[in-house]
């Protein structure tokens, strides 16, 4: 795989962050991959906008920051109107629908994909868990990190306790991310 | 011209010998000037202490009473102007064995290191802080300073000096020193077995020695000779133990309250340290 | 691990038991880091009420006995200027940090800039020569705070590790070695007694006895014999700032790691160091793939400066690009060595951000012609 570069975007206290390092970790711990991972601070982060951009190689990375991202995850209204526009073409914006009232459009030069986030997050348990339900979908449509990995990941980082919540909500996210990349197959062998 | 060159008879040794770097004399100080009374009064105190001087250290910040740690055969640092007091607390907190002194002047350690002194008193480090006061700044000629006498002349206030002055022990009651004295170089016994008191504290203590800057400070407000100074010492001052230090401010020809201000008991930096030290090792990893 | 974890880390392998610090982004989580682990290993952690008093904690920590670091940025990294001087003229082997942002003044907290390398070299005043390293990713700056803390102790000195918020910021794969290569303290070999201080070795290293060993040292930042005790005159300053001075050039070819990559048979090289290095490097790639014969020489070591390699390189090559966020200051240096030898392109930016690296790939592009 050659340079992935993938944005995560939400407000402050969504676990923003944390999911990119779940990412990144599980792509260099377990899937012997090289990832990057850099973060918006100050008064970006205090205003309520947060930010973590990831880059994911098979190759040395050696640009460290986000250029233009292939995967876009968004997880608020605000970050969408900042960031959508920056998705590289052919690349996905993944949109935790509950979050992002104004539904984007698809469009020829990029996926997007509109996850209840919140909702499966509410029905495994607890609303917190929205960025990890991202995650599973993450997984599911990129597949640029194994399931395994990611799995191991999450179990070496979310707070003790919380480890079963945490990874039927990434099971819940899979799977809606599986059965959107089945869908949009569907209609591309329709159209 | 070397200032280290020795001259070539001494005829008696010195009493303090044991602690002296003698090769180092004679020094720098003028003649009249109380820095000397006090480094006196400090390595008697030491003897008397009865503490190891392999395992004490002595730290001066820049000044004529920084050039202290130059003459006494302790382990010595001589460091920059204002900075004696954090040197130290770095060299304390790695050693815990060692008992360490700062010994300088008003400006080094009022000025320039004022932030650095209610720091370390707030924190109740360990450490013995003398501070000698001659009321200016002499190693550069005689300035105003942080304690220079409101309306006192000085090189840099011909006319007078506009500000207020700190009061010393004061600052340091207020900053959360333990001990707070004060004395002048007339007081040399009194300051001796004080200084041997703040040596033996732990935490924080300071004493406040007053004394005469004849070259400069002195001359400039026609206060006289260094005897004149003593004598002037015995008039205008008046001991009273456990004074409360927010009135012990010095007018340029008021009284001067010299005394044992504070002695209290209170957890040290490295006690808390202890504290959580045994919290970090009560901890399962 | 992020970069300012890996640095914290670096020391703490290399056997640091001290830090002073005062809170100040893009840095700040060494402290938190060191905070939390120190008391874990028996070391002290410290926050001082300024940088100045960071800078002389470590000082004094280092004659207490500790291996000692501070970690910073722009605006404390000018406070400790004063001090970083003290540390030189009293041969204190110590670590200071700095995780460079945009500035000058407050400038940009959370953002990139390279702009203190000069201060690095020139900051404090007086004459004297400093060693400086650069990392460009979390795990060189895990392995050049190693470095640091080993020339630190090696030739008796303050030892600049010279990050920048990229790197201290970024989140990357670092390996931690079991065990690290430790350079001892210098010790004396004279018995304790009346000693103020001791004649150097060969290399022009003194050794050093720590407080409370019984020799009763004297150190002070005046001008000094080799008693320890003041001599304010032009015959000592003679003999002691030139030993300084030479202790370090004289080993240059100890103190000075370089990276190069394709350096041989190249006609242009990217010349850089931290972050601005791995962006230049990708460059070099993208050039070579149009099939320009590019380079990369990178800097670990930035003072002493490589003026010797620079100078041999020059001699073969059409032209140096350096890339660096700043605006031009090691391009200098690169123009010095390179003695009109081959021309010099600085490739400056303000900070805040990296160079594009198709800015870079242009200005190779346009000197390869």
């Amino acid at each position: 795989m050659k340079r992935l570069e993938v944005k995560l975007a939400g407000f402050g206290g969504q676990g923003i962050i944390l999911a990119g390092q779940i990412i990144g970790q599980a792509a260099v711990l377990f899937d012997q991959k090289n990832a990057v991972l850099t973060q918006s601070y100050g008064p970006a982060s205090r205003g309520g906008a947060c930010s973590a951009d990831l880059i994911i190689s098979e190759e040395e990375i050696l640009h460290p920051l986000v250029l233009k991202p292939q995967v876009m995850v968004v997880m608020s209204q605000e970050a969408y109107d900042r960031y959508a526009s920056e998705v590289a073409e052919g690349g996905m914006l993944l949109v935790d629908a509950d979050l992002v009232p104004v539904l984007p459009r698809r469009s020829k030069k990029r996926d997007v994909f509109a996850i209840p986030a919140t909702r499966l997050a509410e029905e495994v348990g607890r609303r917190i868990v929205a960025n990890i339900v991202m995650l599973g979908s993450f997984a599911a449509l990129t597949g640029a990190i194994s399931v395994e990995a990611v799995k191991r990941s999450i179990l070496s980082l979310v707070p003790k306790g919380t480890e079963d919540l945490n990874l039927q909500a990434f099971e819940r996210g899979y799977e809606y991310g599986k059965r959107l990349a089945a869908d949009k197959r569907e209609r591309s062998i329709k159209t | 011209m070397s200032q280290v060159e020795k001259p070539t008879v001494i005829p008696l040794k010195h009493p303090r010998e044991s602690l002296l770097r003698e090769e180092r004399l004679p020094h720098i100080w003028c003649s009249g000037c109380g820095i000397g009374t006090a480094l006196n009064c400090f390595i008697g105190a030491l003897e008397k202490s009865g503490l190891p001087w392999d395992k004490v250290a002595i730290v001066s910040g820049i000044g004529c009473a920084g050039r202290a740690a130059g003459y006494i055969k302790l382990d010595s640092f001589h460091t920059t102007h204002g900075r004696a007091i954090p040197f130290a607390t770095g060299l304390r907190l790695a050693n815990p064995e060692l008992k360490v002194v700062i010994f300088s002047g008003d400006g080094d350690l009022i000025a320039i290191g004022g932030n650095h002194f209610i720091h370390a008193a707030r924190r109740n480090i360990d450490m013995t802080v003398i501070c000698v006061n001659n009321f200016n700044y002499g190693m550069t000629g005689g300035q105003v300073g942080p304690t220079t006498p409101a309306m006192a002349k000085t090189t840099t206030s011909p006319y007078g000096n506009s500000e207020h002055p700190f009061n010393l022990p004061y600052l340091a009651a207020a900053s959360g020193a333990v001990y707070v004295a004060r004395w002048t170089t007339l007081h040399v016994r009194r300051l001796e077995r004080s200084l041997t008191e703040a040596l033996l504290k732990e935490g924080f203590s300071f004493v406040e020695v007053i004394s005469p800057c004849p070259t400069y400070f002195d001359r400039m407000n026609r206060l006289g000779e260094g005897l004149d100074m003593m004598k002037s010492y015995q008039e205008s001052s008046e001991i009273v133990h456990g004074f409360d230090p927010r009135k012990a401010d010095i007018d340029l020809r008021g009284k001067i309250i010299v005394g044992k201000f504070i002695d209290i008991e209170k957890p040290t930096y490295l006690d808390f340290q202890k504290e959580i030290q045994a919290r970090v090792e009560g901890e399962p990893s | 691990m992020s970069g300012d974890i890996a640095c914290a880390e670096g020391a703490l392998s290399a056997g640091c038991r001290f830090f002073a610090g005062y809170p100040i982004t893009p840095a700040t989580e060494i402290a938190e880091r060191m905070a939390e682990r120190m008391p874990q290993l028996g070391g002290v952690y410290i926050q001082m009420e300024d940088e100045i008093a960071s800078m002389n904690a470590i000082l004094g920590a280092s004659w207490g006995g500790l291996r000692a670091m501070t970690a910073t940025s722009g605006p404390g990294f000018s406070l400790m200027m004063e001090n970083l001087g003290l540390g030189i003229m009293t041969e204190t082997p110590c670590v200071l940090v700095n995780v460079q942002r945009g500035g000058p003044s407050t400038g940009l907290p959370t953002l990139v800039g390279q702009g203190d390398m000069m201060q690095a070299r020139w900051g404090t005043h007086g004459v004297y020569e400093i060693i400086a390293l650069s990392p460009s990713s979390p795990q060189e700056f895990f392995d050049l705070t190693v470095r640091a803390f080993n020339l630190a102790e090696k030739y008796r000195t303050p030892v600049l590790v010279m990050a920048d918020e990229v790197v201290g910021h970024m989140t990357e794969r670092v390996t931690i070695p079991e065990e690290v290569p430790c350079f001892p303290r210098r010790k004396p070999e004279f018995p304790p007694g009346d000693r103020s201080s001791f004649p150097p070795d060969e290399d022009l290293v003194p050794p050093m006895a720590n407080v409370g060993e019984g020799y009763h040292i004297h150190v002070t930042g005046l001008t000094h014999d080799e008693r320890g005790y003041p001599v304010t005159d032009e015959v000592t300053q003679e003999r002691l700032v030139r030993r300084l001075v030479e202790k370090i050039r004289g080993h240059k070819k100890d103190i000075i790691r370089l990276e190069e990559k394709g350096v041989e048979g190249a006609e242009v090289i990217v010349c850089s160091y931290g972050i601005s290095a791995r962006v230049g490097l990708w460059a070099v790639e993208l050039a070579k793939r149009e099939g320009i014969k590019a380079g990369m020489l990178k800097l670990l070591t930035v003072w002493p400066f490589p003026e010797e390699r620079v100078r041999e390189v020059a001699s073969k090559v059409k032209a140096f690009v350096v890339p660096e966020i700043n605006y031009g200051q090691i391009a200098l240096e690169v123009e010095r060595s390179a003695g009109g030898r081959a021309e010099v392109i600085p490739l400056n930016h303000m900070g805040g951000g990296l160079h594009e690296p198709e800015d870079i790939l242009k200005a190779i592009r346009k000197a390869a012609r």
